[in-house]
This record gives structure tokens, sequence and C-alpha cells, in this order.
């Protein structure tokens, strides 16, 4: 681990970013050749581009991320999907794999659906395109959701997916997780139990250090199992 | 805001609740942790803040000279209002209080009210011409499900806390303020059913998809003071004598932790 990392170095909006050779990313400003923190959150830095992320709040949407969202509404011919965003998102029928006659919209999905889909276009205001006819999209038609905020995504993932892959060998779930805080997991009701359990461990502990080792100590405890023997 | 909760959430809810298990794994008959802080606001007669797990409400007291209704002209009036903000849930939205702030209200405000709660007559200054007014008002800051329960300890706790503002009126019966005459502690305890499971304090996703709900309102002595049904589905005979059978031992307990709190013996 890099010292960048290690420190987790929180900002306040107005907050400078002092360190030299940076170019702006998300969620700062530049102002008189200075950069500064645009809000609340954590600072990393990318390839060359500082930003800083936001600890809490809705879910800043990307192009060509795969999110979880449920429908809300549905039309002649598209459905509203809610995907934890600062609006809801557009799925057309044309976006769908199926072929969709006009009005036809509720033999396929139906409001209260969960979907698996991605984005792909958002606009300035934050309104987005959304489909789900790709490899991998789809209906969740079992297992339940559960949400953390979205900035935690990246330490329900971990470095490389060393935590994601863990929960999943140790709970015996199916688990996917949402860009935008929302994660799908399946598996027997034990299993999704424990994985729940250990998500929640992750959204309280999610700025400690070695959080990987003491939530793999807790799986171990929990289950029984060993899978680094 | 409309807000829908996926239909494999919902599966997974019930699944649990089929097995006798919760989101968070306590009993069916479990409270969160609650957390009682009394007299935290100044400017307030009285006040308490209520933290039910997630669940933050605020509740405050204020008293005013004012004219008896006509048909009481010997004893003070008590008015009950709750706040329903946007921070507190995207689905509240601000105006004037809608649906559930007025059924929240009205139904702690019943507790309080037919417990005898308050020694209204002794809030009265002069018969038919003056008396005590008092003002509670429940601020909901966070939701997370249950705010019956809740505002009810709040009220509680905040009418303990109360002090009759006496020395800032000069129409007032006496010069010094004095502590509000309470007769009896009074909580609720609020049970939600989904399918044929009944389980105390739901939080949010429980109360989603819940199919009833019973607050019963006990005082001191487990005497029933208040009972109110919400939602569209039914309690049985037997299930409603079972709730009123959990509620005493319930009660019981959240009835210490306010006077605990509060730290006064004025009954």
């Amino acid at each position: 681990m890099s010292d960048e990392e290690t420190k987790r170095e929180i900002l306040l909006p107005g907050d400078e970013i002092k360190q030299e050779g940076l170019k702006p990313g998300k969620g700062v400003f530049k102002k008189d050749g200075k950069i500064y923190a645009a809000k609340l959150g954590v600072k990393t830095i990318k390839k060359g581009y500082v930003n800083v992320a936001a600890q809490s709040g809705r879910y800043d949407p990307q192009k060509g991320d795969k999110v979880i969202g449920t429908v809300t509404d549905l039309d002649a011919s598209y459905w509203t999907v809610d995907v934890n965003a600062p609006f809801p998102a557009v799925l057309h029928v044309n976006d769908v794999p199926w072929r969709v006659d006009y009005g036809d919209t509720a033999s396929y999905i139906e409001v209260g659906d969960a979907l698996l889909v991605k984005i792909t276009d958002v606009d300035e205001q934050k309104r987005m395109q959304i489909t789900i006819d790709e490899e991998g999209l789809r209906k969740l038609d079992v297992g339940q959701i559960v949400e953390i905020p979205p900035s935690q995504v990246p330490r329900i993932i971990g470095r490389g997916g060393s935590m994601i892959s863990m929960l999943k060998k140790y709970t015996g779930c199916k688990i996917f997780v949402g860009q935008n805080g929302r994660i799908w997991i399946d598996g027997d009701l034990e299993g999704q139990y424990l994985a729940i359990k250990a998500i929640n461990m992750i959204e309280e502990n999610a700025q400690a250090l070695g959080l990987t080792e003491a939530v793999k100590n807790y799986l171990k405890e929990e289950t029984g199992k060993d899978f680094d023997e | 805001m409309k807000e829908i909760l996926s239909r494999i959430t919902k599966d997974y809810l019930y699944r649990l609740v089929k097995e006798g298990k919760r989101l968070d794994g306590r009993g069916m008959y479990e409270y969160r942790d609650i957390n009682i802080d009394a007299g935290e606001i100044d400017p307030a007669e009285g006040s308490a803040r209520v933290k039910l797990g997630d669940t933050d409400v605020y509740v405050g007291t204020k008293m005013d000279v004012g004219e008896p209704y006509p048909d009481t002209p010997d004893t003070g009036v008590l008015t009950t209002a709750a706040e329903l903000i946007p921070m507190a849930s995207p689905k509240y939205e601000s105006g004037p209080p809608g649906e559930d702030a007025t059924e929240l209200a009205r139904v702690v405000d019943r507790g309080v009210r037919e417990g005898d709660v308050v020694d209204t007559t002794k809030l009265c200054i002069e018969e038919g011409e003056k008396v005590w007014i008092l003002f509670i008002d429940i601020h909901v800051l966070d939701y997370d499900g249950n705010l019956f329960d809740a505002a009810g300890m709040g009220i509680m706790a905040a009418l303990l806390d109360t002090m009759v503002p006496a020395s800032r009126f000069d129409e007032a019966d006496e010069d010094e303020d004095y502590p509000l005459p309470i007769e009896h502690i009074v909580v609720p305890a609020t049970f939600t059913k989904i399918k044929d499971q009944i389980l105390l304090d739901s939080q949010l996703e429980e109360e989603k998809i819940a199919d009833a709900r019973l607050t019963v309102s006990l005082n001191e002595n487990d005497e029933i003071v208040a009972m109110q049904k919400g939602l569209r589905g039914v309690f049985d005979y037997e299930s409603t004598k079972e709730c009123i059978r959990k509620a005493k031992d319930i009660c019981s307990e959240t009835r210490d932790k306010v006077v605990d709190e509060v730290g006064r013996e004025n009954i």
C-alpha cells in the first residue's frame, strides 16, 4: 500500500490541496492556480488527477457503470427505474432483449421488479439512459438487495476484488455490487444473513485499516470454514 | 417521492419473518437501542430527544395562557402536533401536515390525553377565563420506522421535564415556575403484523411490508389507556390479547428508562 492510500485524508469544502503537479479531477475546483476541495470527502489520487469523493449522498451516475435499479413506473414504451441517482433513469423498449409491442411493457417488466442495468448515457443534468440488452444484464428474480452509501462501493469490492471474492467464498452466495451502492445477494438464507452482517461490518468500519483481515476473521468464526489452509 | 421496495427484497423479508428472524438479528419482541436525552432545548418548557436505532425524534413542549374551551371551563388545554420534514425521509414533503403526521400526532396524543398523564384541572388559572395551554410538538429528524414509540417515549420524557413558566406571565397563578403536574406515566408499545408473525418496533423495511399495526399505551398500573390499530390488515382476538400481554413487560421497561433519564418523580 502506498502512503497516499493509507492516510485517507478527509477534506472539507474549500480546503486547499497543497500537493504539487496534480490535475483537478472530480469533486475539486481550480482557482488562481490552486486546487480546492468542492465537497466533504476523501482525497484520492489517480493517474495524476486529484479527486474528492463524497462520503455520503446519492449516487453520481457515470456512463458505463453497472447498477441495480427498481422499477417505479411504466408507460406504453418505457419503464422508469430508480437507481438511487438524482433523477430516475429511463429504460426504453429498444434497450431490452425482447421485442415489446407498444403498450405491452407490463407483461415483460413490472413495477417493483429489480433490474441489473448499465448506464449508456448521462447528460449534464444527470439524466440517464440505461440498457438491459447486454451480456450479464438481467431482471433479478431471486435473492435480495441491500444498500450502502455509493462512496463505500470500493471498500466492499476491495483491492483487486479481494473483499468481494472472500465474501462469496465464505457465504456461498452469489453477490453483485452495483456502482450505485446497491448489492444483490443470492444464496441460502443463512448465507445471505451472514453476507449482510459482513457488509454492515464493512460499512461501519469503512475507514479502518486492515479491514479485509478483520472481516475474514469474522467470517471464519461464523462459518467455521477456513480457506487459507 | 414514491418509494417502492423491490419485489425480491420483499420476498426475502417474508422468508426471514416466516423463520422467526429479523433483518438486524433482533428478537421478535425486542427494541432497538433506546437513547433518551431530556432537557436539551433551552427555550422550550420541556424537551426530549429519543433515538430508537436510527429513528431520531425531538419532542418539545411550550406553554401559554389562554381561554379554555366552553365545554371544559375548568381544565387546561392540551394540543399535540407532529412535523415530518423532508430531512427525515425522502417520502416526506414540506408543507402542511399530511396523513402520516396527523396520524402520528393523534395516536400518541390519545395516550397522553386518555391516560390522564397531565392533571389538566390543575392547569386552570381562573375558571372559564384563563387556563394554561400546553403545546406538544413532535419533530422527526430521521425516520427509520416506529415513530409512534419514539414519539410516545419522547412526549413522556418531555412532559416530565416541563416546568410551567409561571414567572414569565403576569396573569399566572404563581410567581415561581413549578413542575408540570403529572399524574401517570404512559408509554406506548407498537406491534406490527407481517403475514402471521407479530413483531415489536418494526424498522423501515419491515414497516413497508407490514399488514397491520397495533399501538397499545399502558400506564404504570398496567391499565390500557389507549389502543389504536393502523393499516389495512387485521388483528384477531387471540393476537390482540397476546400483544397486550407482551406490552405489559415491554412498557414497564421503557417506562423505567424514561423516568430514569428525566430523574423526576412527581406523580
